[in-house]
């Protein structure tokens, strides 16, 4: 897209209203797919007419009724199909305006409520959750989605065709599940936010600013469900949890692009306001109670953003901490981070104990990490023959070349 | 980050109007709920700080009240946005009074930094 200065301000605009917009659509149309279609419309209408008239006073409410009266047409024209379609039309244009709109704006957090639980939906696969859930609440274009996830834009225009189809094939009502339902709908919410953080937390310095924005986005898309699910703990642990690895972006890459590890960073880079909102968003979750997975690993990132370096972190509360991970959410990885934790707190004997216990696991075989960190914890009891077995293993197990030449390096020190 | 300049600063002892406060803080819960505020403050009068200015290579220090109070910072904003436009639409929605100046000026980040 050609990026004049006006087109720009549309796009910001898209920005800041699509999600309301999309969800105060939805609600009325009763159809997550016709809502979006209908909004890009709208969108389509403003790119052909602010150019000449300029960016109206009240953008989002000139785009809701764009689109109301685009939803009035099409369903109009479907309505001899249809009857509750018609009906639905029928409500749209005596609903007076004012009041359509103060209704939208009343009721806006339970729409973003139902919009997140409807595109995070478990009919969909991933991939299908996270370029809706980015498309529909995070108010990005299709090419700035594909260009993030390094596919074509075809295929991931398809990808969102084909999840949009899957909610009005399986009938997916437009509402917020209650009970159990909910709690595991809301897993899927938080592990959709959360991978989106990831993919742009593995975008290293050289990729497209687009996937690192990733980070940005997700953590947009945590506060939005911090404060219409204030009462969710796990929601404001995710929150901390992304807010304070995200402090750490400009502190986790070296001049070269090259990666730099927790213990090597400059901590004087470390985004001192970000610590502060993950902290404050960390006690939250505390206050309610309960800390689940997220709650805890958020827990674990803070405690090396309170220390000032390796050797005045509290590794014996962050071992307690993975040992409580590993409660809730029990991976043979929590258990291979618990036994460095116990290394670093009780010294390499105990961490070794806890490793050994991991020796026959499954999940870990062919996981270079295991051997890398034995081998650590052989060298450091003074067991040089042994260590070196161990980083020549995990040498030869790792994909990455420069851990790879780390770990060759390792093996000729502990000769 | 948004400065407010605003461009009267209320006399002592005569607090701004309710509605102005309360259309403020709904155009700060706007900025929370969308998920890009990270930090805001409003700050007291001017007359409760100082200025110190700079010439010579030495600092001097002018106390509060200002007879000229034009570029005094009435309060500000930390937000998120993807984009200088963001943050420009972000400023155009704030409850501004006339004359009132918002300016919008990115943080700097180290060389390597996103």
């Amino acid at each position: 897209m050609g990026a004049t200065a006006t087109q720009r301000t549309v796009e910001a605009v898209w920005r800041i209203e699509s999600a309301r917009l999309i969800a105060g659509l939805a609600r009325v149309v009763r159809d997550v797919g016709l809502a979006e279609d209908l909004a890009q419309d709208a969108l389509v209408v403003a790119l052909e007419t602010w150019p000449r008239t300029g960016i109206p006073d009240n953008p989002g409410a000139w785009l809701m009724a764009t689109a109301k009266h685009r939803a009035i047409d099409t369903l109009r024209r479907s309505a001899t199909l249809d009857r509750k379609r018609e009906q639905i039309a029928r409500e749209l244009e005596t609903a007076a305006e004012p009041d359509l709109e103060a209704e939208l704006d009343d009721d806006i957090g339970d729409d973003l409520l139902r919009l997140v639980f409807t595109a995070c939906h478990p009919v969909l696969p991933t991939e299908g959750r996270i370029a809706l859930t980015l498309r529909l609440l995070g108010g990005l274009t299709t090419s700035e989605i594909a260009r993030a996830f390094l596919v074509p834009e075809t295929t991931l225009a398809q990808r969102i065709t084909r999840a949009k189809r899957t909610l009005a094939e399986a009938g997916v009502p437009f509402e917020v599940p209650s009970g159990a339902e909910r709690v595991e709908r809301l897993g899927s919410v938080l592990e959709v936010v959360y991978l989106i953080f990831n993919e742009g937390y593995a975008a290293t310095a050289g990729d497209d600013w687009m996937r690192v924005e990733l980070c940005e986005d997700a953590l947009r898309l945590g506060r939005i469900l911090a404060e219409i699910l204030p009462e969710e703990g796990e929601v404001h642990g995710l929150v901390a949890l992304m807010e304070i690895q995200q402090s750490r972006a400009g502190a986790r890459v070296g001049p070269g692009g090259e990666p730099v590890l927790l213990g090597d960073q400059d901590r004087a880079r470390w985004d001192r306001l970000l610590i502060a909102r993950g902290q404050a968003a960390l006690s939250r979750a505390v206050e309610l109670g309960g800390l689940g997975p997220y709650a805890l690993q958020a827990a674990i990132a803070a405690c090396h953003a309170r220390a000032g370096g390796t050797e005045d972190t509290d590794w014996a509360q962050i071992a307690r901490l993975y040992a409580a991970l590993a409660e809730v959410a029990p991976s043979p990885v929590v258990e291979l981070n618990r036994a460095v934790a116990v290394s670093m707190a009780d010294g390499p004997q105990a961490g070794l104990e806890v490793l050994d216990a991991l020796a026959d696991e499954p999940a870990l075989r062919g996981y270079h990490l295991l051997p890398a960190v034995r081998g650590d914890l052989l060298e450091r009891l003074g067991r040089g023959p042994e260590a070196r077995a161990e980083f020549t293993r995990a040498a030869a197990l790792t994909r990455n070349e420069r851990e790879r030449a780390l770990l060759l390096a390792r093996t000729r020190e502990s000769a | 980050m948004l400065f407010m300049h605003p461009a009267a600063f209320p006399d002592p002892g005569d607090p701004p109007a309710a509605d102005v406060i309360a259309d403020m803080m709904r155009f700060n819960d706007e900025l929370a709920q969308a998920g890009v505020l990270l930090a805001l403050d409003g700050l007291t009068l001017p007359q409760d700080g100082a200025v110190v200015r700079y010439a010579g290579g030495r600092p001097s220090v002018t106390d509060g009240p200002f007879t000229e109070a034009k570029e005094l910072v009435g309060g500000y904003w930390v937000i998120q946005a993807s984009s200088k436009e963001e943050a420009v639409q972000w400023a155009a929605r704030c409850p501004a009074r006339d004359g009132d100046v918002i300016e919008v000026r990115p943080i700097q980040r180290a060389p390597g930094d996103d």
